[in-house]
């Protein structure tokens, strides 16, 4: 070996020792970002504050609708009369996705004619899917207007039927989202799980 | 040895001597080691059935929540809520006691304290040696005082397992100055338990209440451990490195 | 860092090209890494300004992330470092980290500190390199104390009533000037807000300021080295110093082996002994402060234990007071008390080694008579070491002047 290999050789031997220490190092700070950044995630105080949400359902008459809070997030739950039901299938024409296609909207048990696990009760959350506003409920049939019954968005007219379905020709793009919810008794509802004990 | 290497030496002497530096949780009583083990799972689910039925009635351990014990405890969701759950209903709930604050302010005169963080801020030694040292004193208005904490407004609620005792003084004159010493204690009544079954009783309760003062305990020994391994990795690769880069210094 | 020495030095373009006409970056490296030469006989007294650099960088990343979920307020303080210690995910290894960095910061400080005295790294013509350095140990007292506060624990409490109340050992305004401090009548919510605003925005932005300057400071006039020379007077032909090494890879690569080591110790602390035997967090701050009770035995934090002492040495408010302050700011005029010729201890007399010795064991002594209860023989012991502490500085110009030293080398041995 002359002179030049040696060097060749330290050479290399220098550069694979700085990339195994590049290599090395970069392992353990990644390691240590993962607390870091884990320790942003909903805390344990954050996931009780967050658990599941009862709806006792015994007091509430046909038509009428409650309105409660589950993670800090509006929920409507609405007891829907036969006059309510017959009028879903009206205007299918004009939703944007009556059939509820897009699957992240609803949970399985969901997608049906009226979106729901009862047709009587529809749960669904109180956040308009176009910025997020709290759409109001306006349950009057105006057929002049050509109104339905349904709910209005104040912040920018997005409108949508009494299974939360959203209008052709407004901002927001899909129908209102269901939340995981499930009956526990026939009057109880659990909002925000779907499965396992109560 | 240079003189560098003599100055390092003393420093870490006084490392040494600093870190020895124990503390004293308040007690002129010599406490005797309460020699919990924190690893022991079997005798951690004592403590906490201890705790729930003799200690969360009055008192609350308000940071702990069920489910961190579930976990730690290697208890199932059943047995949690059957066998611990007296004051809750889920198991994300935090220890609240039974009693409320208020009320309990009125009847001991202060109210008890909350149990999360008492092992760290006594030590295990202090409550151990604290739940064994109750003894009958008329004049109290719990009708018991306690050698490790004089005065104390907690009635001995272990009193069926342990029975009663009476603590022996003795006189000491030094001039115009007269100490009671403490000599030991006498059995008065004795309890369902004996002294050796009552011991483990305490230990167990106290090794709980060393636990939920830092659940993270074992987690962060064993997370400890892949760093200190993965941090000796590193070092022998920076030391093949920094020997390679300076190789050509004279 | 290989990407870097293989682009430094050889003509750019592209990229590189484009940054260095906007951003002085390649001559940056090249100024401050590269091509920064420091003694290739540095010993292991060389790696704490590293690592107090690690540390300032782990305590600035773990405060930010404490403060996510930290609540300034006496009535949230202390549940929410519980909360931080239980229900944040990992929230338990960033308040430990935090903790443990608190102790390591002064750990590795007055062992820097300490090298300086060594070898003489604040003579001339370093002195403002350790004016600064002594600037950025008092930010770090306060930002320490500041935080000291924040758990709102029983010494928290009254650890920051008895050194706030220190304050009113000065004639005409100690009053006054306690309460501006404290901005109420005692130590309160108002006060607890205030420091975390100290803490967390005014002392850190001051204590990254100065190490920036005290880092530019020192690349300018050169590192000084065991030997006490300097080693820009010897160059080679091609203008470098024959005795120096470039920073990097050099002196990173040998650095990086410190970190580790030190980064061990430190997660050992972290994992295995977080309360470092009451030393590093006091059992009795696991007690929500309580304004009716005063724990039985109180004292600082460790660290300011040496300067704790030395106040409670002395049987009076105000001199007890003065005398603190002028342990804290003696160290200051180091460079013109010591008249030595020679900077390195290796090349001084048995005088400065002597005082040198007694000033270690004194400073170390006081601060584990700091710990012990203010009474009988500790007080008394107090009292001899603050002498020895004080004459260390006093007696310095006399016996720096006449102590024999020995012929210093002109290369680096």
């Amino acid at each position: 070996m002359n002179e030049d290999d040696v060097d060749r050789i330290d050479r290399n031997r220098r550069h694979f020792l700085s990339v195994a220490a590049g290599v090395t190092g970069a392992f353990g700070l990644g390691a240590l970002a993962v607390p870091f950044l884990s320790s942003l995630k909903p805390s344990a105080r954050a996931q009780a504050l967050g658990a599941p949400v009862e709806v006792p359902l015994s007091s509430m008459q046909p038509g009428e609708m409650v309105r409660v809070l589950w993670r800090g997030k509006l929920v409507f739950v609405l007891r829907r009369d036969e006059s309510m039901l017959g009028r879903l299938q009206d205007s299918v024409a004009e939703l944007r996705d009556p059939d509820s296609q897009v699957a992240e909207q609803q949970p399985d048990y969901a997608v049906n004619d009226t979106r729901s696990v009862r047709p009587e009760y529809l749960v669904v959350e109180g956040s308009c899917t176009h910025l997020g506003c709290a759409p109001l409920e306006d349950f009057e049939v105006r057929p002049a207007e050509g109104w339905n019954g349904g709910f209005f968005c104040p912040c920018h007219g997005s409108k949508f039927d009494l299974a939360g379905r959203v209008y052709k020709g407004v901002p927001a793009p899909t129908n209102l989202r269901i939340p995981p919810h499930r009956f526990v008794r026939d009057d109880l509802i659990l909002i925000g799980q779907d499965t396992g004990a109560a | 040895m240079d003189k560098p290497k003599i100055l390092l030496t003393v420093t870490a002497v006084a490392a040494l001597l600093f870190a020895g530096q124990g503390y004293t949780a308040g007690s002129s009583v010599e406490l005797e080691p309460a020699d919990i083990d924190p690893d022991n799972v079997a005798s951690l689910q004592r403590g906490a059935r201890n705790f729930m039925n003799y200690c969360s009635g009055c008192h609350s351990a308000e940071y702990v929540r069920y489910n961190t014990i579930g976990k730690h405890l290697e208890l199932s969701e059943e047995q949690l809520i059957d066998n611990l759950m007296f004051n809750a209903e889920k198991t994300f709930e935090t220890i609240q006691s039974a009693m409320p604050a208020a009320d309990a302010a009125r009847w001991y005169g202060t109210a008890p304290p909350d149990l999360s963080l008492m092992a760290r801020s006594k030590g295990s030694d202090y409550i151990f040696n604290f739940l064994k040292s109750f003894y009958v004193d008329p004049t109290s208005p719990t009708g018991v005082d306690n050698t490790v904490l004089a005065g104390t407004s907690m009635p001995h609620v272990l009193w069926e397992l342990q029975g009663f005792q009476k603590a022996i003084f003795s006189e000491h004159t030094e001039g115009e100055v007269t100490t009671e010493v403490f000599e030991g204690f006498e059995t008065l009544v004795p309890g369902s338990m004996d002294a050796e079954d009552y011991d483990e009783f305490v230990r167990d309760t106290v090794n709980f209440l060393a636990f939920i003062s830092e659940p993270i305990r074992s987690d962060r020994r064993v997370i400890g451990t892949w760093v200190m391994i993965y941090l000796l990795v590193f070092l022998v690769i920076a030391i093949m490195l920094k020997k390679q880069i300076w190789k050509d210094v004279k | 860092m290989a990407r870097i020495e293989a682009e430094v030095g050889k003509p750019q373009g592209g990229f590189m090209k484009w940054i260095d006409d906007r951003f002085p970056f390649t001559k940056t490296m090249k100024q401050h890494a590269t091509e920064y030469y420091a003694s290739k006989n540095f010993n292991w007294w060389y790696i704490f300004g590293v690592l107090a650099t690690v540390v300032l960088v782990i305590q600035l990343v773990t405060g930010i992330f404490l403060t996510m979920n930290y609540k300034p307020s006496a009535a949230d303080a202390f549940a929410s470092v519980e909360y931080i210690m239980r229900d944040v995910e990992w929230g338990w290894l960033i308040r430990y980290m935090h903790s443990t960095g608190a102790s390591f910061f002064f750990v590795v400080v007055y062992l820097h500190m300490f090298r300086a005295m060594l070898y003489g790294s604040y003579k001339k013509p370093r002195e403002l390199i350790w004016i600064i350095g002594m600037l950025i140990f008092f930010v770090l007292m306060a930002e320490g104390f500041a935080g000291y506060l924040l758990p709102w624990g029983q010494m928290s409490y009254w650890g920051a009533q008895v050194i706030i109340s220190l304050f009113g050992a000065i004639p005409g305004i100690g009053d006054a000037l306690v309460e501006f401090i404290r901005g109420d009548y005692s130590i309160s919510d108002i006060t607890l807000n205030r420091f975390f605003a100290l803490h967390v925005i005014v002392l850190p932005l001051l204590l990254i300021g100065l190490v920036f300057v005290h880092i530019v400071a020192l690349h300018h006039v050169g590192s000084n080295n065991p030997d006490g020379i300097e080693i820009k007077e010897h160059k080679g032909p091609d203008g470098i110093p024959l005795d120096g090494v470039p920073f990097h890879p050099h002196h990173t690569s040998k650095d990086l082996i410190g970190i580790i080591v030190f980064l061990m110790i430190f997660f050992g602390v972290v994992f295995f002994a977080p309360e470092m035997g009451g030393l590093f967090l006091e059992h009795a701050n696991f007690e929500p402060a309580n304004m009716t009770a005063t724990p039985e035995h109180i004292a600082p934090v460790w660290y300011y234990t040496p300067y704790y002492a030395i106040l409670r040495a002395v049987p009076s408010k105000l001199w007890g007071f003065v005398l603190f302050a002028i342990a804290v700011v003696l160290p200051l005029f180091l460079p013109w008390l010591d008249r030595c010729r020679v900077r390195s201890i290796r090349y001084r007399g048995w005088m400065y080694k002597t005082a040198l010795t007694i000033f270690v064991i004194s400073f170390i002594a006081l601060g584990w008579l700091g710990l012990q209860p203010a009474e009988g023989i500790y007080v008394r012991a107090a009292q001899f070491f603050s002498v020895l502490y004080f004459l260390f500085f006093i007696l310095m110009p006399y016996y720096t002047t006449i102590d024999k030293t020995k012929p210093v080398p002109d290369r680096v041995t």
